[in-house]
C-alpha cells in the first residue's frame, strides 16, 4: 500500500488516529500476557493481580476504536483501502480484546498455582508463550508496517504452537496419571497452555486481516468460500 | 488497461466501443478507448471534471455530432451495428440511445404532450396509441400515479425531482435500447434522489443505463459496472464491487479514496 494523503486532512488525522489507539490497545495487551507470563515463570503473584487489573484499559479502548470507526463509516464512507482498513479494525479490536482476556486468565490460573508448590520446571511452556508473544508482536508489526508477507508468516508459525500444545497436553497427563493429587496443578497448566494456543490463533487471525486490508483479499477458510480459495 | 470488457459478465454486450478517440479542435478529449457495455445493466462513468466522461456518455449518441469542431474517430455498435458508420441516421441513433441530462428540462407544454412529443415527431398519429404509450412511459418513470389526474396541466408546475422523472418518461416513450444520464440527480435533494436512483434500479430490468456521476456515492449505490477516466483515458472498468472495495490501478485508489491532487 502506498503511503499517499488524503485530500481532506481532517480525514487522514481521524484514520492515523485511529490506527494509533489500534496499536495501543494491542501493546497493552502484549503488556497483560507478558506480565502473565512472567508471573507464572517467577512466582509472583503481586504481578498477576497487576496484570488482571490492567484488562481494564483493554476494554475501555475497545468501546472507543469501536465508536471511532462507526463515527468514520457514519460521517466519511470510505471505500477501497480505508474501508479494508476500518472493518479491518472493527474485526481486530475483538480478537485483539479476546486475547487480553485469555491474558488475564493465565493469571488468574497463576494466581491459584501460586498457593501450591511447583509440580515440575518448565521447558515446552516458556518456549510456547515465546513463541505465541512472537505472533502477536509480528502480527502487530506486520499491521503497522502493511506487510501482507510478514503476515502470513505469522499465519505459518501457528502449526509451531498447535505442536507444542499437544505435547504439552501429553507431558501434563503422564503427570496426572502418575499421581492424583498432581491433578490441580497439572490442569492449571494445561489451561494456560490452551489460553496460549487461543491467543496464538487470535493472533493467526489479526494477520489474516491484515493480509485483507492490504491486499483485498480474503485468505480466511480457503476450502469453503466460491472462488475456492483461488485468492 | 485500457480494453478490458466488463469482467464476470453472463450479461450480452448492448454497447462495443473499440478505439475511440474524440478531439475537439486539435486536442485530444478521450481516447483512445475500448470498453464493452453489458445490457440491462447499469454502469456509472466517474472520474474527476474534464477527464472526459461525459464526452464519452455524448459519443454513445452521436450527441458529439452536434458539436462544432468535434471531431470522433473508432468504433461504436449498438447490437453489434456500427452507428457512426455511413447511411446512419444520427436521430435513429437518439431514438435507440436516449438520454436524460443533469438539468430536467420539460418543454413549456403539458405534461402528457412533453412525454407524447417524441412519438408525434416520429410519425405517431393514433392518438389511443399514443395515450397509452405516455401512460406506460409515466409508469416506468415511476410518475404516473402522481400526475394522471393533471396531465393537461403545464410540466413546469412539477417539482424539480417530477420534471427530472418527466424526463426520463420523455426519453422512455419512444422506446430506446439505452438510456445515458448525465448527472441526473446532481441538483435534486436527498429524497428526489433517492428517488431517480430507485428508478434507475427499476429501469435497468428493461434497459441498459449508463450513467456519469460526480457523486461516489451514487455510482456505488446504483451501478453493476464502474469506469473510471481520468484526463482523457479509461484506467479502470470493473464491476462496482471491485472498484469500492479493491480496485487494481493506484490511481483509481487514490480518487474513490479521495487522495488526489
Amino acid at each position: 500500500m502506498r503511503v499517499r494523503e488524503h485530500t481532506d486532512q481532517e480525514f487522514e488525522q481521524e484514520l492515523r488516529h485511529l490506527r494509533e489507539q489500534l496499536l495501543l490497545m494491542g501493546s497493552h495487551v502484549e503488556g497483560i500476557i507478558g506480565s502473565s507470563l512472567r508471573a507464572l515463570l517467577e512466582r509472583d503473584s503481586v504481578l498477576a493481580q497487576r496484570a488482571i487489573e490492567a484488562d481494564r484499559v483493554v476494554d475501555r479502548l475497545e468501546i472507543e476504536i469501536d465508536s471511532l470507526c462507526l463515527q468514520i463509516l457514519a460521517r466519511r464512507q470510505p471505500v477501497a483501502s480505508d474501508l479494508r482498513f476500518v472493518t479491518m479494525v472493527l474485526k481486530a479490536v475483538t480478537d485483539i480484546e479476546r486475547m487480553g482476556d485469555l491474558g488475564v486468565n493465565i493469571s488468574e490460573r497463576v494466581l491459584e498455582l501460586n498457593r501450591e508448590p511447583p509440580l515440575k520446571p518448565y521447558v515446552d511452556l516458556p518456549r510456547m508463550a515465546d513463541e505465541t508473544q512472537m505472533m502477536l508482536r509480528e502480527a502487530l508489526d506486520a499491521f503497522v508496517a502493511k506487510d501482507a508477507d510478514r503476515a502470513r508468516r505469522v499465519i505459518d508459525r501457528d502449526q509451531i504452537i498447535d505442536d507444542l500444545y499437544a505435547q504439552i497436553f501429553r507431558e501434563l497427563l503422564t503427570y496426572m496419571m502418575e499421581e492424583a493429587k498432581n491433578v490441580y496443578r497439572a490442569t492449571r497448566l494445561q489451561s494456560i497452555a490452551k489460553y496460549l494456543e487461543r491467543i496464538a490463533d487470535h493472533a493467526t487471525n489479526l494477520a489474516e486481516l491484515v493480509v485483507f486490508m492490504v491486499k483485498g483479499s480474503d485468505i480466511r477458510h480457503p476450502d469453503s468460500r466460491a472462488d475456492g480459495g483461488k485468492n | 488497461m485500457n480494453s478490458q470488457p466488463a469482467p464476470d459478465t453472463p450479461a450480452r454486450i448492448s454497447l462495443s466501443v473499440s478505439n475511440l478517440t474524440v478531439c475537439y479542435g486539435a486536442k485530444r478529449a478521450l481516447g483512445p478507448v475500448n470498453m464493452e457495455i453489458a445490457e440491462k445493466h447499469v454502469t456509472a462513468l466517474i472520474g474527476p471534471s474534464g477527464c472526459g466522461k461525459s464526452t464519452f456518455l455524448r459519443s454513445l449518441n452521436r450527441m458529439n455530432d452536434l458539436v462544432l469542431g468535434c471531431r470522433v474517430e473508432g468504433d461504436v455498435r449498438l447490437d453489434g451495428q456500427p452507428i457512426y458508420g455511413s447511411g446512419v441516421d444520427p436521430v435513429e441513433v437518439r431514438r435507440r440511445v436516449g438520454m436524460v441530462f443533469q438539468k430536467s428540462n420539460p418543454f413549456p407544454k403539458t405534461i402528457f404532450e412533453n412525454v407524447a412529443y417524441g412519438l408525434r415527431i416520429g410519425g405517431m398519429r393514433d392518438r389511443g396509441e399514443i395515450a397509452g404509450r405516455v401512460e406506460h412511459a409515466l409508469g416506468q418513470a415511476a410518475l404516473w400515479d402522481e400526475v394522471k389526474g393533471r396531465l393537461g396541466e403545464s410540466a413546469l408546475g412539477l417539482s424539480g425531482g417530477q420534471q427530472q422523472r418527466l424526463c426520463i418518461a420523455r426519453a422512455l416513450a419512444v422506446e430506446p435500447d439505452v438510456l445515458l444520464m448525465d448527472e441526473p440527480a446532481s441538483a435534486l435533494d436527498p429524497i428526489a434522489t433517492a428517488h431517480i436512483e430507485e428508478l434507475i434500479h427499476e429501469l435497468a430490468r428493461d434497459y441498459t443505463v449508463v450513467i456519469v456521476t460526480h457523486n461516489m456515492q451514487q455510482a456505488a449505490r446504483v451501478s453493476d459496472y464502474t469506469a473510471f477516466f481520468y484526463m482523457g483515458d479509461l484506467v479502470e472498468f470493473a464491476s462496482t464491487d471491485t472498484i469500492f472495495t479493491h480496485p487494481s490501478q493506484p490511481r483509481t485508489e487514490d480518487y474513490v479514496t479521495g487522495r488526489f491532487g
